[in-house]
């Protein structure tokens, strides 16, 4: 009984705290999450010149100055100090005009179009265009694209100018958060050559042109003395270091060789906190790890088995161990706590062996068990995050054999085609993005194959809604489906952790959107 | 000439060597019982300190340091005697095959080994294992394929210089068996330089593996081996943690006693008398 | 002298047809891992559409044995092609890591191969001593760490504490000189401590093995010098399997090196070899493995055509 009691008041708490934490982050994102308030307010004022050296994790020799092909950091980041988008992403997360000086919709969300800001150029002198625009949008979206942003642009039916100085977006069906959708990092707007972007001159509109870019190795850039932006683009140059190695980011930040790191091994973060030098940036709700159930497979296809999964597993430990603390607990939906559009009342799922047990006699059996395909693919510390779910399943009397899968493939052998694996996402702005590309029905990374009607239902009403109450209600829905119906177990929301020194600083950042203050660090950050 | 009486006249570091080793194996072969927990339990929060409760604190996870470094020696150990065995048995007997025979099939046996050869090791291995999978077996089977070549070259190059010696061709003009030549004739006269290959490549096979761990290949956890465990605490050393030290300064022990005893048998095996 | 030089050549032809089987054998292998390129570079964010795209782009529906001849005629040619990632020519993507590779390779045998020899050899004279069994113990401990492990060290000793060197050894294109040598100083002596243990020992005990023979007994009864006897009689017939020892550790600095290069950042071939293995690059994969290959088989064959020049009764095999 007073196990009972103390299960309640567990559970109130944390009721409590996601409720607080709701309030907090609406608060912490005005300023910046996580961040003391002093760290910047000390030295707000940007200070023009200087060079920012970054080591990044996330470059890789097979990189290239395609758009398309962009599938990390080190890119992410380079190009986006050398591009614009037509919109970005602001401190308060919402979607703002960017090369897009306004932008407007039909009521039914389902045309867009974006009107470009005047007297924007390109690094090679050429005035910016629709015509640019357009070739940069259909760069992705051609039959024959093989872009990894193609599916960003699913919704879109057709991309086209409207005199030189707007382009119209139509699409399949009304979609209120277009306007986030042009904000991806992958499109960003190219110069047309005979109606083509032209990607391979690495000509863009923003701070920083390509001076040099050697991939896997570094990536030069230096201040574009034209950029339409007043505020923006401090420093005189940047180079970027592809450093894969996570001690030997550590180092060059130890030894002043860096000012930026990203991807700080968690297990070093509290011994590099104190340095006195350095600050460690934490964006919390960066991505989230999943363990994927597929919801047609013979393991998985009855609910009950489902939910015994679900409470089997002990998220404040993983918190513990997997991430050190870097990151919140996950409730098997992939909204963030913080965001917009998390449903707030939706209660914290906590690890109870007896309702699993409970759920298991239900579904007509005793004990279970299963074959978790896990690898560090998917996340570093996935393998350990199955070997401890293992050891707590056990209590409930579920068997997981963890089979570690080579990093390898896994994404294209394993995820998706074996019943019970490990995954990982970055968090999306909205909740429509994050829903549409890995929880509907037939969509390409519906990594659970789960096809639940009321959902889709509500997916597709959602997206065309453009009264935001409303909206928010079929959010709720949506979340508390994902959480006892769906085939993912969400167990957590890792940070992601950066590191730099105090010879470089910030204002507010534009978290969680993506790490380094949503990728623009270079055209954001100034000298202290 | 029994084996007590050769082991009390050795010197001291062959002894210590030798106790080193005894000491290693007990710990392989007692692990369940010399552990306090299981190889994979978590027993704890992360990283506690050193304590009565867990000797050497816990890892990253919460398991206790000192049963998975137990545990580990069972594993490396196992792992790299089998591996080296079978490449010296594969390799070093092909080699003097080779040597002895000549012809086509040293001709044979030399090219496809320095084809082996000529491909980087560690991306062989990294093709490899992502081909057929990383598990214990597979990685013996590969190291000891890759390891075999160089075994290879060392006792054929060896063994040509004794083949072309007198006794040898003499035992040719008897018209003793391969047999007869591989074992008496010419492994006695090639045996030292193996011998400290012996030593040095079953060392290397721990290397072998914490390289292949770099590159996310190694020996898959929960399994305890210390390459890995070297490797997934390498970070901390930066901040001068000594907890990647312990399974570092276990292959390091094991290597220089491995190599001591194999230095008093070379001495033993060379003839040398004087001291 | 006319048949070392014969063994030359057939060496050198018997070196293109290995080249060759290595490229068949890496072909297949690479062939064989699961997924191909397309999959690799989108990685999680692959669609069948994307894939399908990406391999009709690159031409990687064609057959195997097509892409293979085409990809040998190309090479015939001088031509090594592009990389099938990034579109870059092969040869400009190689050129400066190669460079890299093979500086770091010569200033490390620079250092290592003769510290090595004259260690050994004086470890061999004074056998058994003190010092023998310290530069023994030594050799061995340095040896017995991984690779990276010794060079988070030395990083934490002159990087972080000391400051003396920088723990990147990554290259700004302007570079100087000066600079190059500075940044290899950590690399250079990890890969010397890796390294200089076997061919030390290998050294010593090839010698003490030799020291033992009737010939040298006989010597050692005409009382001439222990180092003389090492210097003059020991070491021309030891040398066969030292040479070994030695071609297979410079073979080693130059394709065995990843691991180092990533602990430093050191833009050489190794690194691109592994990513582009891990995207299933074939072309770059192909020519790293290609030059990997040629070193391992020249430096091979240097060292047999030395043993066999050291080694009278090879020279001239009676029957």
């Amino acid at each position: 009984m007073s196990e009972n009691n103390n299960k309640m008041t567990q559970a109130m708490h944390r009721r409590d705290f996601l409720k607080h934490s709701a309030v907090a982050g609406a608060v912490a994102a005005a300023f910046s999450m996580g961040l003391p308030l002093q760290a910047f307010a000390a030295d707000a004022t940007p200070r023009p010149g200087g060079v920012l050296r970054l080591g990044l994790a996330g470059g890789s020799t097979t990189d290239s100055r395609d758009p398309g092909s962009w599938v990390d950091t080190f890119t992410f980041v380079g190009f986006s100090a050398v591009y614009n988008t037509l919109t970005e992403i602001a401190v308060d997360g919402s979607a703002i005009p960017e090369l897009a000086e306004r932008f407007e919709s039909t009521p039914d969300a389902r045309v867009w179009t974006f009107h470009l800001r005047p007297g924007v150029t390109f690094h090679n002198g050429k005035s910016l265009t629709a015509e640019d625009v357009v070739a940069s949008i259909n760069h992705h979206l051609d039959a024959k694209s093989t872009s990894a942003a193609k599916t960003v642009l699913g919704d879109v039916a057709s991309v086209s100018a409207k005199g030189s100085d707007a382009v119209v977006f139509e699409l399949h069906s009304g979609n209120a958060d277009f306007a986030y959708v042009v904000a991806d990092y992958h499109l960003v707007i190219m110069p047309a050559k005979d109606g083509v972007a032209d990607w391979q001159a690495g000509v863009g509109t923003s701070g920083y042109r390509l001076k040099s870019f050697e991939p896997g190795v570094r990536m030069d850039l230096e201040r574009n003395p034209d950029y339409w932006k007043p505020d923006r683009a401090h420093f005189a140059s940047a180079e970027l270091l592809a450093i894969a190695d996570g001690a030997a980011r550590v180092n060059a930040l130890v030894t002043g060789q860096v000012d930026v790191i990203n991807k700080v091994d968690l297990k070093t973060v509290a011994l590099l906190k104190r340095n006195p030098a350095l600050v460690i940036e934490e964006t919390k709700g960066a991505q989230h790890y999943t363990f994927p159930m597929l919801c047609d497979s013979n393991e998985f296809k009855n609910n009950d088995i489902r939910m015994a999964m679900k409470h089997a597993i002990n998220r404040e430990t993983l918190l513990a161990s997997v991430l050190h603390g870097y990151g919140l607990v996950g409730n098997d939906h992939p909204i963030q706590p913080g965001s917009r559009f998390i449903n707030a009342a939706l209660e914290q799922r906590a690890y109870d062996p007896d309702k699993s047990r409970f759920y298991l006699r239900k579904a007509g059996v005793e004990s279970l068990k299963v074959r978790l395909q896990a690898s560090d693919a998917a996340y570093t510390g996935a393998v350990d995050a199955s070997v401890l779910f293992k050891e707590q399943a056990r209590q409930a009397g579920i068997d997981i054999d963890v089979v570690r899968e080579p990093a390898d493939g896994f994404f294209s052998n394993v995820w998706m085609k074996q019943p019970f694996t490990t995954s990982f996402w970055y968090s999306s702005l909205t909740a429509d993005r994050m829903f549409s590309i890995g929880y509907a029905k037939g969509a390409a990374w519906n990594e659970t194959h789960w096809d639940n009607p009321r959902f889709n239902q509500l997916l597709n009403a959602a997206r065309g809604e453009m009264n935001a109450p409303l909206r928010q209600e079929m959010y709720n829905e949506m979340q508390a489906l994902c959480r006892d119906d769906g085939g993912a177990i969400v167990p957590l929301f890792a940070s992601s952790v950066a590191a730099r020194s105090n010879k470089v600083n910030h204002g507010p950042l534009t978290a969680p959107y993506g790490e380094l203050d949503g990728l623009r660090l270079i055209e954001r950050w100034w000298q202290a | 000439m029994n084996l007590l009486s050769q082991v009390a006249r050795a010197p001291l570091s062959a002894k210590f060597g030798l106790l080193i080793i005894l000491l290693y194996i007990a710990v392989a072969v007692f692990a369940p019982l010399l552990a306090p927990y299981g190889e994979t339990q978590v027993v704890g929060e992360g990283f506690a300190p050193w304590s009565g409760q867990f000797l050497l604190g816990t890892d990253n996870l919460g398991r206790d340091m000192f049963s998975r470094l137990v545990y580990g020696a069972r594993n490396t150990l196992g792992i790299a005697f089998l591996t080296t065995t079978l490449a010296f048995l594969l390799g070093g007997l092909s080699g003097l095959v080779a040597a002895i025979k000549g012809g086509w099939i040293d001709q044979g046996l030399s090219r496809v080994v320095d084809v082996l050869m000529a491909i980087p090791q560690l991306i062989f291995a990294l093709l490899i294992l992502s081909v057929v999978g990383t598990n214990a077996t597979s990685l013996v089977l590969v190291i000891a394929l890759l390891d075999s070549t160089r075994v290879f070259r060392l006792s054929r190059a060896v063994a040509m210089t004794v083949v072309v010696q007198d006794f040898v061709e003499a035992a040719r003009l008897r018209g003793e068996g391969l047999w007869w030549l591989v074992t008496r004739e010419v492994l006695p006269n090639a045996a030292a330089p193996l011998i400290a290959e012996f030593g040095l490549r079953f060392c290397f096979v721990f290397l072998f593996i914490s390289a292949l761990s770099f590159l996310g290949l190694g020996i898959q956890p929960p399994t305890a081996d210390w390459g890995s465990m070297v490797r997934d605490n390498a970070v901390l050393i930066t901040f001068g943690d000594i907890s990647p030290l312990l399974p570092a300064l276990a292959v390091a022990l094991i290597t220089v006693s491995v190599n001591f005893v194999v230095d008093w048998m070379l001495h033993k095996s060379s003839g040398l008398k004087e001291c | 002298m006319n048949s070392l030089l014969k063994l030359v050549l057939q060496r050198l032809a018997l070196g293109v047809l290995s080249l060759f089987a290595v490229s068949v054998i890496i072909f297949l292998a690479v062939g064989m891992l699961p997924g191909d390129i397309a999959q690799a570079m989108l990685g999680q964010s692959a669609t069948p559409e994307t894939v399908a795209a990406f391999r009709a782009q690159l031409g990687l529906d064609l057959p195997p044995f097509t892409r293979f001849a085409h990809w040998l005629l190309r090479l015939l040619h001088g031509d090594l092609g592009a990389s099938l990632a990034n579109q870059r020519p092969i040869a400009e993507l190689i050129g400066a890591r190669l460079g890299n590779t093979l500086s770091l390779a010569a200033l490390a045998a620079l250092v290592s191969v003769p510290t090595a020899l004259v260690l050994g050899m004086l470890a061999a004279l004074y056998r058994n001593s003190w010092f023998d069994r310290l530069l023994n113990t030594s050799a061995l401990s340095a040896v017995s760490f991984p690779e990276f492990f010794v060079a988070y060290l030395l990083i934490l000793v002159f990087s972080v504490k000391l400051g003396w060197f920088p723990s990147l050894s990554n290259l700004a294109p302007d570079a100087t000189f000066g600079t190059l040598l500075e940044r290899s100083v950590l690399p250079v002596a990890t890969l010397s401590l890796v390294v200089i243990a076997q061919m030390m020992r290998m050294t010593r005990a090839s010698l003490i093995n030799l020291l033992a023979s009737p010939y040298i007994e006989m010597a050692r009864l005409k009382g001439i010098r222990q180092s003389r006897i090492i210097w003059r009689h020991a070491l021309p017939n030891a040398l066969a399997p030292i040479v070994n020892v030695i071609a297979l550790n410079l073979a080693y600095l130059v394709v065995g090196v990843v691991v180092v290069e990533v602990v430093f950042v050191y833009p050489g071939l190794g690194q691109l070899l592994v990513d582009s293995v891990s995207k299933r690059d074939i072309p770059v994969v192909q020519a790293c493995s290609l030059i990997f290959a040629a070193t391992y088989i020249l430096l091979n064959t240097g060292a047999d055509v030395l043993s066999i020049a050291s080694n009278p009764r090879l020279m001239h095999p009676k029957g």
